[in-house]
């Protein structure tokens, strides 16, 4: 028993940092999630996979509180965020690169990294700027142009470097290196490891399964809506017919 | 989506900053000359004209932009605009009656601190309390068909045009209600040689201007501002930045209606009547402004509202009074012909 457990304080070394508990979400009749139960722990890259339609999206939604579950909890640092609107999650410290990037076209890539500071002192926001620009030298370049006309990988940088203008404890990436070139790839993938050696928890939905099961510490599998296997990103990886489906073995 | 675009806009962002202003003077320059020399109107009385379309835009401008703000961000088209515009003058020329009804002052006011003082505290009675306005109709009539089908909150607002409207004619009747013109019309005049040009046009102008300018730079340049913008262009991104839809769009509709406030006390001025109908008719010239401009597109808006203005200006000045209407109609229409979306406004190739 932990009954002797404090309950109030540091919450975050108790448990893991993220708990979804046995989750259902609908998009009105349609029953996406159908029992997803899914743990981060703090400092983990976690990455979830699966095929088109599996529920990847929905899941990050669900965390970001973009949707809520019609049943079960979503537990952040032990407080259940199950039904806490997206524009107040921010503020409790999650982040999260949508799909699709999801930039603010006609603002400038200025004004699009200092609208994922939003929730924050605009006065104190210099060092988180040059802390992302640090890591996407292409945004220092481009920092004045339209977030329309940048291309599609520098659109994609913008979209996690926004993320991360929040300062967030738990980053929600979402499809980072859809439509990349390999060389782009490669990059987006170790910019992810070294914001994930920055201190920052990250759970990574990827296309890409070979390469974020190279940069996940633990990873999950999805299909239609229900977790099918999780566990470490090695065995993961070394699963019959995770090779089969996703890392293009037969 | 169409965006709250200010500088932003396509349209101004491929054309250098000083293109808009040399343009616009260059029309203004242009329409002086058509009345002089083409239809042979005397100098003074063109010039008065250019003064008269001057004022009478910035009216229309500053109502248009309500329009397209609220266009921008929920994609409604608020047809109670116009009569949120029309309660902002009879707040006004209740506020004016009444002040002047208690210090024993008469109309117009010659003392021109007084007068200034007069006028500000106009502005500063009508446009919060017009801004309040239309944030409660927002709160109560249009954010509970948010996620309704489009139609639904049209519909609604054209109900909100009807209540207030209705409201208006059972308290003022349905007559012209004569409104205190402080402003001293006849005997202020800037005078250039022979001619002479109200001050109250370039004051309504300046006034215009100024609060124009003080939108922009707040939409333009401020966390709020960027807010607004944001949540136009992708709301679901925006929420996941922080921002708080209904805050944002309760802020949007409180900018639009203390900018409709504000062109009521204008209104007042410039014209010394309301009716419960102004925000049919003058309404209907600020929503079709609006449009001509690009919906959704601030610039556009300023644009669009002079445009009508100095058509109409125009049509009066060539005594075709009764035609003005029809004129900017034809207006409208001709620009629709060849730029959909407005003279502003994003082509349908150009949405993100
Ligand atoms: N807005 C929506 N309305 C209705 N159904 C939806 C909606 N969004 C997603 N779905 C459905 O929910 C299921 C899960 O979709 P989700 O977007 O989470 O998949 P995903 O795993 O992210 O797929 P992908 O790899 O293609 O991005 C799918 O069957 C999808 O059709
Ligand atoms: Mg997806």
């Amino acid at each position: 028993m932990t009954a002797t457990a404090p309950v109030a304080t540091a919450p975050a070394t108790r448990g893991p940092m993220l708990m979804l508990d046995d989750v259902h979400t609908y998009y009105g009749h349609i029953h996406a999630l159908q029992g997803v139960s899914i743990e981060v722990e703090q400092g983990e890259v976690v990455t979830l996979i699966g095929a088109n339609g599996a529920g990847k999206t929905t899941t990050l939604k669900t965390i970001s509180g973009l949707l809520h579950p019609r049943e079960g909890r979503v537990l952040f640092e032990g407080s259940d965020i199950s039904r806490t609107a997206a524009h107040h999650l921010v503020r409790t410290g999650i982040g999260h690169a949508p799909e699709g990037r999801r930039i603010f076209s006609r603002l400038s890539v200025e004004e699009n990294l200092q609208m994922g500071a939003f929730t924050r002192n605009q006065k104190e926001i210099g060092p988180e700027l040059e802390r992302v620009m640090t890591l996407f030298p292409r945004l220092r370049e481009r920092v004045n142009q339209q977030g329309g006309t940048l291309s599609g990988g520098e659109q994609q940088m913008l979209a996690i470097a926004r993320a991360l203008m929040s300062r967030p404890r738990l980053l929600l990436l979402d499809e980072p290196s859809l439509g990349l070139s390999p060389i782009l790839v490669q990059q987006i993938f170790s910019i992810i490891r070294e914001i994930n050696e920055q201190g920052t928890t990250i759970l990574l939905v990827e296309q890409n399964a070979q390469q974020a099961l190279n940069v996940a510490h633990r990873a999950y599998v999805l299909q239609t809506g229900h977790v099918v296997l999780a566990g470490s990103a090695a065995d993961v990886a070394s699963n019959e017919s995770v090779r089969k489906a996703y890392l293009g073995e037969d | 989506m169409t965006a709250i675009a200010t500088p932003a806009s396509p349209a101004s962002r491929r054309r250098p900053a000083w293109f808009l202003p040399v343009v616009s003077l260059g029309g203004v320059a242009a329409y002086y000359l058509l009345l002089r020399f083409v239809f042979g109107i005397g100098e003074g009385t063109a010039l008065q004209q250019v003064a008269n379309a001057l004022s009478t835009g910035a009216i229309y401008a500053l109502v248009a932009l309500g329009y397209t703000m609220v266009y921008g961000i929920i994609e409604l088209i608020n047809f109670a605009h116009g009569d949120v515009f029309m309660v902002g003058a009879f707040v006004s020329l209740f506020f004016l009656v009444q002040v002047l009804g208690n210090t024993g002052l008469t109309a117009p006011i010659t003392n021109l601190p007084v007068l200034l003082l007069l006028i500000g505290a106009a502005l500063l009675v009508t446009m919060p309390l017009i801004g309040l306005l239309n944030v409660g109709i927002e709160r109560f009539f249009y954010r509970p068909l948010r996620n309704a089908p489009r139609l639904a909150p049209l519909i609604t607002a054209i109900g909100v045009s009807f209540i207030l409207q209705n409201i208006a004619l059972v308290i003022a009747g349905s007559g012209d209600e004569s409104s205190p013109q402080i402003f001293p019309i006849r005997d202020w005049r800037l005078s250039i040689g022979e001619i002479t040009i109200p001050y109250l046009s370039l004051f309504v102008f300046a006034l215009a201007m100024v609060l124009m300018v003080l939108l922009q730079t707040f939409v333009g340049r401020t966390r709020l501002g960027r807010a607004m913008r944001s949540t136009a262009q992708d709301r679901e991104a925006a929420a996941l930045m922080g921002v708080d839809l209904n805050q944002t769009i309760a802020l949007t509709f409180l900018l639009g209606g203390a900018l409709a406030g504000a062109a009521g006390v204008v209104w007042g001025l410039t014209y010394g009547y309301v009716r419960s109908d102004l925000g049919f008719n003058a309404g209907l010239k600020a929503f079709t402004s609006a449009v001509l401009g690009g919906i959704g597109n601030i610039t556009g808006a300023v644009l669009g509202g002079f445009i009508i203005g100095f058509v109409e200006v125009f049509a009066t000045t060539l005594g075709q009074t009764r035609w003005s209407q029809f004129v900017v109609f034809v207006v409208l229409a001709l620009v629709l012909v060849f730029r959909p979306a407005g003279i502003l406004g994003q082509q349908v190739g150009e949405r993100a």
